[in-house]
This record gives C-alpha cells, structure tokens and sequence, in this order.
C-alpha cells in the first residue's frame, strides 16, 4: 500500500463522504486513489471555497468537513478559508499536498511553508515526514478537531511520501498527552453558579456557538426554560432559540438589538455559555463586570477570563455543565425581570415600510424566512447583508442559521450553503450575499451546476459595498471612496450564463410571487433583489 | 513583573517556532527563553521568562496549555525556587588592565576560560541579577561579546513540574 491510499482508507475509516478540493502536482497521489474510494470529491473552482464549503458541512453534520488542496497557491489559497473557521471554531480537516520532501525548504515549485503559515489559523499542524505516520496522523487530526473546542486542522504531506510504499497499521486509539480537554464541570462551581443563580433577581443568559458545538440545543432549551431564564444571543449563537421565543431578546453586541444590549448592562448576573465575548458582541467587558455577576462556561479555559473578569469559571463541555446544574432542580424568579424586558421588547417595532427606492431588505429577509420551510438552512455572508439577516431572520425551532460570526469573510454564504446542502440534501437551503459578496464566490455556480446541488441564492444588490459605505458616511464625513461596485454583472445573467433560472425584484410588489417561484423552482435558483441603496444595517 | 513559567513539551520539530509564534501573536514580551532536553529525551523544559502583570500572566499559561505539544505549564513563585543562567563574555584588554580583571573574576567566582595577548574570556554561572552585576563591573573595560543563556529554574525541595 502506498501512502496516499493510507491516507484514503484512513479518511473511509472515518466515515468521510465527501471531500472538497482542487488538484494539483503534489496532491496527484492521492486524486489516483481517491478515485477508486466511495468517498465523493466535489470539485470547487477556489481553493478558499473547498474550505467553506468543508465548513458549511462540518455544521450541519458535527463532524469535520475535509477538503484537499494542492501545494503553493492552491494551499496559501485555502487558509483564509481555516481562519475562518478557527475563529467560529468549526471543524475541518484540511489536507494540502507538498513537494518532494527532498526539496523542502529549497523554494521549489509551488512550494509554501503550510505548517509555518497556518499556525495561528489551525488548532493543530502536521507536516507527514514518514509515511508509516500517515494512518495515525489523520485519526489524531479528526480527534483533534472535532474534540475540545472544535477547529481545523492541518495535513501537509509531500508528494513522495503520499507515493511511499510501506506496511501500514491502523488503529482506532488515539492518545495525545498534551491533549485531554476537559468534558465536565468542577462540582464546586457548578455548585456556586447554581446558588448565584437562585440568589439573581436580574439573571440573563448569553449564549454563543457553544451551544452547537457541544450538541446542547435541547438541555439548553430545557434549562432557560425551567429557570425561566432570558436569552441573548451572539452572532454565532442565533438560533440556539427560535426568535419568537418568549425568553429570546435577540442578539446582543454592536449590530444586536437594543433589547438585548440593555437587559445585558442592566442585568445583575450573567451567564455566558459557550460565548467568548469578543469586542462585537460586548462593547464595554469593563463596566460590565462591575454591574453584573459573571458565570462563565466554556470548554477552553483559556477563553475565561481573557475579555471579561469571571466571578464563576466553569470549564467544560457545555452540555455536560448543563446537565450537571439541571441536577440540582435549580430554580429562580424572574417574573418581574421578564416583564420589564417584555415591556421594553413591545417598544421596539422592526421597519419593514416600503422604500421609495428600492427593496427594504429588511423586510424581504422576514418576508423569505417566514415562508422558507421548517427546518431550512440559512446562510448569511458577510456586509450589511448580514446584519439584515442576523436582525431579520425568522428562526425556528429545527432550523440553522450559519455565518462567519469572528472572522467575517465575505463570500462565505455560496459555498458554505453548498455544503450544508450536501450533507442535509432534504433540507432547504438558502444562501444570502450582497453584490459584493457574490462577486467573491459566484464562480461556485459552476461547482453547484457540476454536483447539482439545489441551493437557493438571493443577491442584494445595492451597487456598492454597503457595510463600508455606512463607515464612510459616519465616520470619514462621508467621503465615499472605494465603495460603488460600478462594473457589477447582473446576477441573473451570470445565472442564466450557467444555465440556471433566476430573477430580479424591483419593487415590492414583486416580493411574494418571486419568493413563490425561489420555493417551488427545483434545481438552483438566484433571486436578485434590488435593495435601497442607502438602507441603514440596524 | 517577571513571570517565570516552566513548560515540559514534545521533544519534536516545530515545537519552538509554536511557542514563539504564540507570543508573538499574542503580544507577550518574552524576557529569556531556555529550552533543553530533560531525562526523557522525547520531553523538552523551557524556562520562559515574561514580563507583564498578572492577566498577561495567566493569558500565557492558558494559551501555553492549548497547545497540543504542550505538556504541562506551571508558573513558578519566585521563593520557591533556584534560578540560574549562564553567561561568557570577552573583553579585550590591555596587559595592564588584565590585574583588574582577574580580580573581579575572583571576587565574582568566574572561572576563565580563554586567554590571549589582547582578551580574556570569562564564564560565569550564577543568578540573573548576579550576571547583570558582572556585566556591569565589566562595561568599565571594553566588552566586545557576550552570550547568555537566559534564566532556567528548578523547584526547591521534592516539589517538581
């Protein structure tokens, strides 16, 4: 056997579907053996592509999404792609072919320092000098990336050593000793958060994708809901609840509600649960810790204390800590709190009026989500299109709302739903850009048309890099420049270049039978909608 | 303030270029770095030196532990433990000056290690604050090289990582 069909078998035995990538020279080896394996490679046409996509799958499965790229371009291609998800904390397992391991280090022909370059976008990096390794390797890269906090990880393998002929032995043990993340949490503290969370009058929750990644949806459910517990979310963690949920105040941070962000400043204990605190979601960790007891749980210990003073650390997986605090039969009054906090949500009334130039976007995305099916699949790119769709969306029960929440990667929507689809097939699947953001992946198109996947896309277009703009506007006494996307293809057209149907709204008219025709078309479809230009993000 | 953090890690390529990479990254000001193999060779110990207060402190360790090459992390309490560091230093001198020289050698307890017409080399193992002595007693003649070792450190007693 030689190295590459190590590699493959090793992947099968891992019970890998799919693997997204782009040949090339130093990866030819293991192209040849993949060939001949059940596992089904999905052509991308951009490197960084295969790794959304990988993570759009990872997702929706909870399982590392793979994707294998070439050396040189086709590896340094990919690793905005792993920055991505390091910062979501998605898992992937990524593997990039390498010269001749002769040839390292003398720049030879396509030939990039992976581990080198990656080593703040991966959780963890190999560079395979022995083939015998290979089979170990890859069992550790998945144990890694899809324990602990999850994330992607890296499998840089020279060509020769994918070529290599050895008498390779599998194992189904992993035993890393610098690696055994912690799953439940310290019975003392749990202990001290359940008693602060009987002491709080003003208790509130934050919960961020965590809760995804632990698999905690439903104990998490239970939980607020037993305590009668409000609920902020963070980018990463919409839809942990449905958003007409009554506990559910929406998102907090810099683009969140104003509900959200006020229950937070005014609440007297905080409970963050698989939310790392970034500077987006809360703008002032200072005062906040004044105001407010702060539990924090989160499997990466290097995560509490870090943006936020933590009375209670709890470290670990975050549906075992929850299950630990549920055994105390916890209970707490926050009747008057959540009826302050209703009072204070009634107040507030989305703008969904007519433009008069123009589709409120705002309005479309509530109008589309309220119509998509149960348990669709949304996944919003990155500019003000995300913000509308963060603020707009009417999430359910069974639903995913997917996005690049730390990194924020424009272009990440197309091929992050594909996917998503293709693990879910039965599940709608839309992916929402703007026009700026579509110019990033609309070569994916061709990838969709390939492996015929049926995802849904809508384009808003406003002719400029909105999210900028809106900078622009208010902090650089509105000097616009670099900002109007002059040139822009018509999306529809590019479409119908790929053979696939499409249409443009104009006017709000137009809205519900092009959201009809989005739903009931089979195959691939793009909606383009014509937004207000100088439509404001919240 | 100086922090002095003991970490035992996989003795194997890369491992380095991680931990530095991470301070980088990270913005911690590292003062010495030593590292060598310890009793098993498949386990290295650095000593790492960082000086920052005590967030940064406690950032270090826990983004230390992260690491998957990572073994163990401990920060090290000052009393608790015996510090040492290595130091060779060449002065050029005249044969004048030479009494002088071997006079501060003895007093410090250097030994000498290399001699010649124009320079004397000198090699000291002692505390950092004691080489930093040393150094400056000689930037009265003229240094012309100096290499440390930076700071390694051991607990006192049965205590140990």
């Amino acid at each position: 056997m030689i190295g590459a069909e190590a590699i493959v078998k090793s992947l099968e035995k891992e019970g890998v579907e799919y693997i997204f990538g782009y040949p090339g020279a130093t990866i030819a080896p293991l192209y040849n053996e993949l060939a001949k394996s059940s596992i089904r490679h999905v052509l991308v046409r951009h490197e960084q592509h295969a790794g959304h996509a990988a993570s759009g799958y990872a997702r929706i499965s909870g399982k590392p999404g793979v994707c294998a790229v070439t050396s040189g371009p086709g590896a340094t291609n990919l690793i905005t792609a792993l920055g991505t998800a390091y910062m979501d904390s998605i898992p992937i397992v990524a593997i990039s072919g390498q010269v001749d391991s002769g040839l390292l280090g003398r720049d030879a022909f396509q030939e990039a320092d992976m581990t080198g370059a990656t080593a703040s976008f991966t959780k963890y990096s190999y560079l395979v000098k022995n083939a015998l390794d290979l089979p170990n390797v890859v069992k550790e890269a998945f144990h890694i990336a899809s324990t602990g906090r999850p994330g992607p990880v890296l499998i840089d393998v020279p060509v020769d050593v994918q070529l290599r002929k050895s008498d390779f032995k599998f194992t189904d043990a992993v035993n890393i000793r610098g690696y055994k993340p912690t799953v439940k949490g310290h019975a003392g503290q749990v202990k001290r958060a359940v008693r602060s969370l009987i002491r709080a009058k003003r208790p509130i929750v934050c919960a961020g994708g965590g809760v995804f990644a632990s698999g905690a949806g439903d104990i998490f459910l239970k939980f607020v809901e037993t305590l009668n517990l409000p609920v902020v979310t963070t980018m990463m963690g919409l839809g942990v609840l449905p958003t007409s949920h009554r506990l559910n105040m929406g998102m907090v941070g810099m683009h969140g509600k104003s509900v959200a962000n006020r229950a937070v400043k005014n609440a007297d204990l905080l409970l963050l649960l698989g939310a790392r605190v970034s500077d987006r979601a809360v703008l002032s960790p200072t005062n906040l810790a004044e105001t407010a007891e702060i539990i924090h749980v989160d499997i990466d210990p290097a995560e509490i204390g870090k943006n936020l003073d933590t009375v209670i650390p709890i470290v670990g997986d975050l549906k075992a800590v929850l299950n630990q605090i549920m055994v105390h039969n916890p209970e707490s009054s926050t009747k008057e709190w959540l009826e302050l906090l209703y009072e204070q949500k009634a107040t507030v009334k989305p703008d969904y009026a007519d433009r008069s130039s123009g589709i409120n976007p705002k309005a479309f995305i509530h109008q589309l989500t309220k119509k998509l099916p149960e348990d669709y699949i949304y996944v919003a790119d990155v500019g003000q299109n995300q913000l509308w769709s963060a603020g707009h969306c009417d999430i359910r029960k069974s639903c995913r709302f997917l996005t690049t929440g730390g990194m924020g990667t424009m272009g990440y929507a197309i091929s992050a739903a594909l996917g998503a689809k293709m693990r879910a097939p039965e599940r709608f699947t839309v992916a929402v850009c703007g026009d700026g953001s579509f110019q990033m992946s609309m070569m994916e198109l061709g990838t969709i048309c390939q492996h015929n996947v049926d995802i849904k896309i809508v384009v808003m277009s406003n002719g400029r890099l909105g999210l900028v703009r809106e900078i622009q506007s208010k902090q650089y006494a509105d000097h616009q420049i670099a900002v109007d996307l002059f040139g822009s293809p018509d999306p529809v057209k590019i479409a119908a270049a790929y053979g696939l149907p499409g249409r443009t709204v104009n006017v709000a008219s137009e809205i519900a039978p092009a959201i009809e025709e989005l739903l009931t078309s089979v195959g691939p479809f793009i909606l383009n909608c014509r937004i207000d230009p100088l439509e404001a993000s919240v | 303030m100086k922090h002095t953090i003991a970490v035992l890690v996989e003795n194997r390529a890369g491992v380095l270029s991680r931990i530095s990479g991470l301070f980088a990254r990270r913005g911690f000001n590292i003062d010495s770095l030593a590292v060598g193999p310890t009793d098993d060779p498949k386990i290295s110990r650095m000593t790492i030196i960082v000086d920052g207060d005590d967030y940064t402190a406690e950032q270090v360790t826990k983004q230390l532990n992260k690491l998957i090459d990572v073994l163990k992390v401990r920060k090290l309490t000052f009393q608790d433990i015996i510090r040492r560091e290595l130091l060779l230093v060449k002065v050029k001198l005249s044969e004048s000056q030479r009494g002088e020289i071997v006079d501060i050698a003895k007093i410090m307890g250097c030994e000498m290690v290399d001699i010649s017409h124009t320079t004397l080399m000198l090699e000291h193992s002692d505390r950092p604050e004691k080489i930093d002595l040393l150094i400056d007693l000689l930037s009265k003649y003229k240094i012309l090289e100096i290499t440390r070792t930076g700071t390694i450190a051991l607990q006192r007693g049965a205590d140990s990582v």
